[in-house]
């Protein structure tokens, strides 16, 4: 069964131990301006969500490329999910209304794929509404969990893994 | 070669409590790439700094990742360590392990510390394909525009041309000088509104740093902060203020009368015209629509045609009408841009319930000021526009437009209390037999002096302050029954009145959305600009170099505005004083060879950033404007060649990013 993180500690590197109950894996793709500031929110006051999300920031929601939600089911992701800025409130005035739909395509030809609907989802998340990050973060994680694990995909290493080491 | 170093902050036991510190740098130590991993227990700190600086000589570090709080907070902090160290600074990459680890999963330290490890591996792979980055410089143009001559535009203008550099003011109307030449006196000081006002619009017109163009618009805005291109529509004056005398022969003569929008209605000016004598500039322009001879041309197939006029241009002796004038339009360079378009009185007539219009003694707030006024159309005296009898009992109504769902105003004017605590206060110093009620639903008093006096008008003034919405107006023998509860005692009141006074609210002025599409900054429901953040950056937009000023970013008083407009001043100077600007390299890139020429790119950028270019073989590719690209990486996506990446989140990043988590 597929463990809590990509890399949980070894007991020998200091005296972690892997957590016990399976754990979905979930990516999660925030906008700069306003949702990663949001889970930054969350942090600030010190508001507890499921540790199962890894967040990838980046610039703007309508930067994320159908290619990259694709890559992470590939790669065995439980679910993924993409937050921004609330209509009419992007940084880049228009980005997020790509996203939103990019994302209503991209779900159905998920779900032509076997990949449940249920494992994607877009979401907007103020900068100031770290509260909302951390119920959506959660609501996610159990909604996602309540599907299990995915079956492990059948793929041999990719080329950009090939190129992850540096040799 | 890459050659990562790793630095794990501590931050003393903000993540250390949480995160096992060493078991990330173990795993970080076996991470791909990565040379050299240390523990660092305050990373932001000088000997923080200073240790990540020595170890990057120690070990001939090419790429540094810090993993410590949000990059939101010490990105910078961090690139300028790498770079105080030889490394080209966007060689550094964060991990977020405090805001989005330590702080949120205190509850679960193993899940906590396999997500810091997580984190870093992420930021591994990320910094190992970044690339050495070279920001860009412009040049910028030393001149302002400040769009709106109100009192928050005037004293922008000022400023900034006061500390050297060129303003064009933009002004729709025939003169400067806004609500705040229209008022009396002004609360809480009762100074007159005009005697502060004008001197500072006669410094405008003076200005030799200034050029003031009034009855123009503007009707295109392109570029990027430092370098806007403008385009303005000067519409036509019909007289040719370059040798108008303005000594006011032409409107003194002029036997064409309308309505004048400077009095709220109340008095008549001529066609042509200035608002009001200390108009600045004081020279008059053409009401074409309701000129005689416009009307005469216009007719000139018919049978009958009125009568020429042309009675100006006869009289003038300067020679300066020009009937044929014509709008032209005119580009202009600017690096900066000041909005000051401000704000117009809520139109009442959304509130049939209080006769505004149906009944001629139903007037609103403005009216009154001009009603007060010494200038104004009865020369100071208040009298009841029906009958011109001096009125003995004013009811206010307050809130008309404002904190009221049903007419889509939800918030409060924050200036109605106010001004009509120093109304009743002014018609009391007109005539002391006047008694002054006031409906209201709260006194908003938050200011200095305000309170104080407020309670003046109800204590030495007598005004007697009503706790209750008006459900009625109507009219019965020749008096106004205005019918409110006084929900203090819980019961219904009728006040028979002779003159009664609407306090509408505060709304954007006609056409600020319209304005705010053209300029690219976001606007609320309302139509108030919005401020790139309330409490930090008030005074600015959310496109660089657009700044805000007065009423056009939600209501206030002219004390508030006045400062906005030092203030939108400040920033403009400090941004016309430098010579160059920095520009972001994490921008778009095409490369030449892939792109198809299809521009796909070039319809989804929000900023225009994306033109084309001929290449030598050619083919058409497109070409991004590096000062223009704000970095969104929407082209990137819609690119279907891969020829678009964005430097900083490129698609290799990303998707490496994706990889070091999945598995
Ligand atoms: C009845 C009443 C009484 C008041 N009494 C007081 C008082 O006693 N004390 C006090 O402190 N405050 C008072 N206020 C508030 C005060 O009027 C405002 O704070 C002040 O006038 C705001 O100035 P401004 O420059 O922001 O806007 P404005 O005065 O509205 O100026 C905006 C200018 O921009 C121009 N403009 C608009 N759109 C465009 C465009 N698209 N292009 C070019 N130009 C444009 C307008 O023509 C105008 O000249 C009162 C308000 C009201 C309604
Ligand atoms: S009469 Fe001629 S010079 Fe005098 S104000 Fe009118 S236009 Fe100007
Ligand atoms: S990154 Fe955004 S702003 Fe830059 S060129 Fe592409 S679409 Fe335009």
């Amino acid at each position: 069964m597929a463990q809590s993180t990509a890399d949980t500690p070894r007991t020998r590197a200091g005296q972690v131990e892997p957590t016990a109950i399976w754990q979905p894996r979930l990516v999660g793709f925030l906008c700069n301006w306003c949702s990663f500031a949001g889970a930054d929110m969350a942090g600030t006051s010190r508001l507890t969500y499921p540790a199962a999300i890894r967040i990838i920031r980046v610039p703007c929601t309508g930067r994320v490329d159908p290619l990259f939600v694709a890559k992470a089911f590939q790669r065995g992701a439980d679910g993924v999910l993409v937050a921004g800025c609330h209509p009419g409130d992007c940084h880049y005035a228009e980005g997020n209304y790509y996203m939103r739909r990019r994302y209503v395509l991209l779900r159905d030809l998920l779900e032509f794929l076997g990949i449940e609907r249920e494992r994607f989802h877009l979401e907007w998340v103020s900068a100031s509404e770290g509260k909302k990050f951390a119920r959506v973060v959660s609501e996610f994680t159990s909604q996602v969990a309540a599907l299990g694990p995915r079956e492990p995909p059948r793929q041999g290493p990719t080329e950009l893994e090939a190129g992850t080491s540096n040799e | 070669m890459a050659r990562v170093g790793v630095f794990i902050c501590h931050c003393g036991s903000n993540i250390a409590g949480v995160v096992d510190c060493a078991a990330v740098a173990s795993a970080a130590r076996r991470m791909p790439g990565v040379v050299h991993a240390e523990e660092n227990n305050y990373a932001c700190s000088e000997v923080g700094q200073a240790a990540i600086r020595t170890a990057i000589k120690e070990h001939r570090l090419n790429r540094v990742v810090v993993a410590s709080c949000s990059p939101r907070m010490h990105e910078p902090t961090f690139r300028r360590t790498v770079a105080m160290a030889g490394l080209n600074r966007y060689l550094m990459e964060m991990a977020n392990i405090r805001e989005h680890v330590s702080w949120v999963h205190g509850d679960d330290k193993p899940a906590a510390t396999g997500k810091a490890i997580d984190s870093v591996r992420m930021a591994v792979a990320k910094v190992i394909r970044d690339e050495r980055l070279t920001p860009g410089k412009v040049g910028i143009t030393k001149r302002a525009l400040v769009i709106g001559g109100g009192i928050a535009g005037i004293q922008a203008a000022l400023d900034i041309a006061n500390a050297g550099h060129e303003v064009i003011l933009v002004e729709r109307e025939p003169t400067i000088g806004g609500r705040m030449a229209q008022l009396d006196k002004t609360f809480p000081t009762l100074d007159c509104s005009a005697c502060i006002l004008t001197p500072r619009m006669v410094e405008v017109g003076q200005h030799p740093k200034i050029r003031l163009a009034t009855t123009a618009q503007v009707e295109k805005v392109s570029g990027f902060v430092g370098n806007f291109e403008v385009t303005i529509r000067h519409r036509a004056k019909r007289v040719d203020h370059s040798v108008c005398t303005g000594c006011g022969t032409c409107w003194q003569k002029c036997p064409e009368k309308v309505p004048s929008e400077f009095d709220s209605g109340l008095g008549k000016r001529t066609c042509i015209y200035i608002p009001f004598p200390q108009a600045v500039p004081n020279k008059p322009v053409i009401d074409w629509a309701n000129c005689r001879y416009q009307r005469y041309l216009a007719a000139s197939g018919a049978e009958k045609k009125p009568p020429q006029c042309r009675i100006c241009e006869k009289l003038c002796p300067a020679g300066a009408i020009r009937f044929q004038d014509e709008d032209s339009v005119v580009t202009e360079q600017v690096g900066a841009i000041v909005v000051s378009t401000g704000f117009q009185a809520f139109d009442h007539s959304a509130y049939p319930e209080y006769g505004g219009g149906r009944y001629k003694d139903v007037i609103s707030c403005l009216q009154l000021e001009r009603l007060l006024c010494a200038s104004g159309p009865t020369g100071g005296e208040v009298v009841r526009p029906s009958d011109g009898k001096h009125p003995k009992t004013v009811v206010f109504v307050s809130c008309v437009g404002s904190r009221d769902d049903r007419v889509g105003r939800p918030y409060c004017s924050k200036v109605c209390c106010m001004y009509m605590a120093k109304q009743t206060i002014l018609l009391k110093e007109h005539d002391p037999e006047v008694q002054a009620y006031v409906f209201y639903i709260d006194i908003r008093a938050g200011g200095k002096d305000f309170e104080e006096f407020v309670r003046r008008s109800q204590e030495e003034y007598g005004a007697l302050w009503l706790r209750g919405r008006v459900a009625k107006v109507y009219e019965e023998d020749g008096k106004l029954i205005v019918r409110g509860e006084d929900s203090l005692v819980g019961r219904p009141v009728e006040v028979a009145a002779d003159l009664v006074v609407l306090a509408t609210g505060i709304e954007p002025s006609a056409g600020a959305d319209a304005l705010a599409r053209t300029l690219g900054v976001s606007y609320n429901d309302y139509g108030f600009i919005v401020e790139a953040h309330p409490k930090l950056r008030p005074l600015e937009s959310n496109t660089d170099g657009i700044f805000l000023a007065g009423t056009v970013s939600g209501p206030r008083d002219i004390p508030e505005t006045v400062a906005q407009g030092s203030g939108a001043a400040a920033k403009v100077i400090g941004l016309l004083n430098q010579d160059e600007l920095v520009t972001d390299p994490m921008v778009s890139r095409v490369d030449p060879l892939r792109c198809s020429g299809c521009l796909s790119c070039r319809e989804v950028c929000p900023f225009d950033a994306i033109g084309s270019e001929l290449l030598r073989d050619g083919r058409t590719a497109a070409k991004v404007n590096e000062s223009s690209c704000k970095g969104c990486g929407l082209c990137v996506v819609t690119c279907r060649s891969g020829a678009m990446n964005l430097r900083g989140f490129t698609d290799q990043q990303l998707l490496a990013e994706v990889v070091a988590i999945t598995r």
